[in-house]
């Protein structure tokens, strides 16, 4: 299963409306995504907390529908 | 899944990180991994020529769905050094690209090839 790269963006904007979300389908076939996102909520969280504040974003899809996105995330 | 089922895979968990410094968790094994992702995660630690134990969650539904939860983190591969979860494919390439994960490796006793 796969999700267009609007429905990823919408999801991460959602819980993080500040975050710069720069999103790349790795193999034009909607399924590997790449993403990169800037918020200013991750100032002091580890990277395992980051991502899991993006996971959690997506509630619940990463794993599922979302097999194939690499993440990467920072602070702006 | 219900609560007894849970503590006992968490149990083997705890156990599988307690008795191994480096674990993989990944699909397929560390000869032949079965995703793209967990081959990575393998081809960075051989690089480094760390000693790791690598665990098919392929192999074991219950495993597969009870790192999930035990970690927080939703997807495989998972890696753990001397019991604490460093991350997924993402952060662990990241990590070696930046040499933080030599670093963390060596200054928790970890063999690293320089």
């Amino acid at each position: 299963m796969a999700m267009d790269a609007a429905t990823i963006e919408r999801l991460i904007k959602e819980s993080l409306p500040d975050a710069k979300v720069t999103i790349e389908d790795l193999r034009g076939d909607g399924d590997h995504y790449a993403a990169h996102v800037l918020s200013a909520a991750f100032v002091g969280k580890s990277r395992v907390q980051q991502h899991q504040m993006v996971y959690a974003a997506l509630r619940g899809r990463m794993g599922n529908e979302l097999h194939a996105l690499a993440l990467q995330t920072g602070v702006p | 899944m219900n609560t007894i089922t849970d503590s006992a895979v968490f149990e083997r968990i705890r156990q599988d990180i307690a008795d191994n410094s480096v674990v993989l968790y990944m699909k397929g094994t560390p000869i032949f991994p079965q995703c793209g992702f967990s081959a990575a995660v393998v081809q960075i630690l051989t690089h480094l020529g760390v000693k790791f134990k690598g665990i098919d969650i392929l192999q074991d539904p219950e495993l597969r769905q009870g790192i999930k939860e035990f970690s927080s983190w939703p997807t495989i591969p998972q890696l753990y050094v001397k019991g604490e979860f460093v991350g997924g494919c993402d952060i662990v390439r990241e990590m070696f690209e930046t040499g933080e994960l030599s670093e963390a490796l060596s200054s928790r006793g970890i063999d690293v090839r320089a």
